[in-house]
């Protein structure tokens, strides 16, 4: 075991993807939770798919992926919070809309250029291969920037989470807060999915803050053990798919999965007890 | 002396008036239930108290208060029945501008929350799961958290909405005694017409514009009284 350790380790493309993946999932189990409580889990996924669009029209325009994906999510991620609450069509509906329309101008941009090829592949399911020297410079400042971030604005983001109109009227500028989350997920996205893929990435979001909330009942101890759980199932995940030689996003997901699994039957037991 | 006057207030919500030309006064210590039927302007006329929608005419004055120091216990959402955060943990939500700029809550400010979870009876469920409360322990614990930001005022948003009877007339009961012990001045919007108007000690009838606006003696004995409220008799408890 210390040996197939050492090996991964010594692995240049695999070091690079685990500090990606390691700071990423810590970035999305923060933001999970408060997303998920806001029943805007499927954000997640609408983002990915935008960040599929943009990559594809990315690659057919050699344009470097990140810095043109960043602003477009950023902007669909503005878009999709304002269009759920103000807009005419709601939450889900708007989310499924935007979810489809850039996967579908996405894959007829990819295959008006280079044709259906494995990069539609790895965009879909991931790879860890992909990562570059600059995306781990880029990760470790998103990923500083969400801690940071999360930590000062700790009190007022559990605020605006728990009543939005209760925190407007004390004077809390709750759709500040809001755009705040929003523009992080994207970030964390738009980093995250061309590892994990743009099918799989919103587990990330969705499955540690849902895996702790089965267990803990007091918000602090959501946040920690989603941050934990989130960075201990990557950790798996990526070792897993190594040894196992499975797709890393699956395993990283399929690792979630037998932590939700677990952890909801811990709480089940621990709640008939008492 | 007054708490607050609201002048020929009018508001545009939705692109429609939802306000017209609303004039009243409340003093201090008094206990104001606001009536109407859906659509009257009621939640209108409270989101533009709290400061969230802006008159469109007319103004309101508060006396030594600006509208982020009013106590407000909105409605409870879904997202909030199963909530996993401790009652501690949510009504020191409402001392986030006692708190100030820094990032964690202060000393006293975790007393202040303390002692208000008191006032409400709660102090004993601090460390409790505020998703696994009963309903009518729910409402103490937002009750609490909306007095971490006031003394002086309360609105309360369709406070008994969900609860069953003798929830609902514990919290009647409490809201009373807040009102006449802490001198805490008590708007409450409620569905639970005859109960609520027997509980307050003014009433306020609107229909996008002004009705009524007196004590509630006087509002039983109206003609707007006497249609909305019916000729039954208030079956519920309370201290009047």
């Amino acid at each position: 075991m210390a040996e197939v350790i050492s090996d991964i380790l010594s692995l240049t493309f695999m070091q690079r993807a685990l500090i990606v993946g390691i700071l990423v999932s810590l970035s999305a189990a923060l933001l999970g939770v408060s997303l998920v409580l806001k029943r805007y889990s499927m954000i997640g996924d609408g983002l990915s798919h935008v960040g599929f669009c943009t990559l594809s029209i990315a690659a057919v325009m050699n344009w470097a992926p990140l810095y043109f994906s960043i602003p477009v999510v950023v902007i669909a991620a503005f878009f999709l919070l304002h269009l759920s609450e103000n807009g005419k069509i709601k939450g889900d509906a708007a989310t499924a809309l935007i979810t489809t329309s850039s996967l579908a101008v996405g894959v007829i941009i990819t295959s008006l250029g280079s044709g259906m090829t494995t990069d539609v592949n790895n965009y879909m399911f991931g790879s860890i291969l992909i990562m570059s020297e600059s995306d781990v410079r880029l990760s470790v400042i998103l990923s500083v920037a969400v801690l940071t971030l999360f930590i000062v604005f700790y009190n007022r983001i559990l605020a605006v989470t728990f009543d939005e109109s209760f925190a407007k009227a004390t004077g809390i500028r709750a759709n500040l807060y809001k755009m705040l989350l929003s523009i992080l997920t994207a970030l964390t996205i738009v980093l995250g999915m061309r590892m994990m893929g743009t099918l799989l990435i919103s587990g990330l979001i969705v499955f540690p803050a849902l895996t702790s909330m089965g267990v803990f009942k007091r918000f602090k101890a959501v946040i920690i053990c989603s941050a934990v759980v989130s960075v201990v199932c990557f950790i798996v995940g990526i070792f897993g798919s190594y040894i196992f030689s499975t797709p890393a996003g699956a395993s990283v997901v399929v690792a979630n999965l037998i932590a939700f699994t677990i952890m909801r039957t811990v709480g089940a037991v621990i709640s008939r007890r008492r | 002396m007054s708490v607050l006057s609201v002048k020929n207030l009018s508001v545009v919500y939705d692109g429609f008036e939802a306000i017209q030309d609303l004039s009243f006064t409340l003093e201090e210590g008094d206990y104001l239930c606001v009536v109407g039927e859906n659509g009257s302007g009621k939640s209108t006329l409270m989101k533009t108290l709290l400061g969230l929608l802006k008159p469109s005419g007319g103004e309101i004055v508060y006396d030594n208060l600006s509208s982020a120091q009013i106590g407000y216990m909105p409605q409870q959402t879904d997202i909030q029945r199963d909530f996993p955060a401790s009652v501690m943990e949510v009504v020191l939500t409402g001392c986030l501008k006692a708190n100030g700029r820094f990032p964690f809550f202060r000393k006293q400010v975790k007393e202040l929350a303390l002692k208000n979870l008191e006032k409400v009876g709660a102090l004993s469920l601090a460390k409790k799961c505020y998703g696994e409360l009963s309903g009518g322990q729910q409402q103490r614990v937002l009750l609490a958290r909306a007095l971490c930001s006031t003394e002086k005022l309360l609105i309360l948003d369709e406070p008994v909405a969900n609860l069953d009877p003798k929830a609902t007339n514990e919290l009647y009961e409490l809201i009373s005694k807040l009102n006449k012990e802490q001198k805490i001045t008590v708007i409450m919007v409620s569905h639970d017409i005859r109960c609520a108007v027997l509980q307050a000690s003014k009433v306020l009838h609107i229909d996008k514009t002004l009705l009524f606006f007196g004590d509630t003696e006087e509002y039983i004995h109206s003609s707007e009284g006497q249609k909305f409220l019916g000729h039954e008799h208030c079956l519920c408890g309370g201290d009047r």
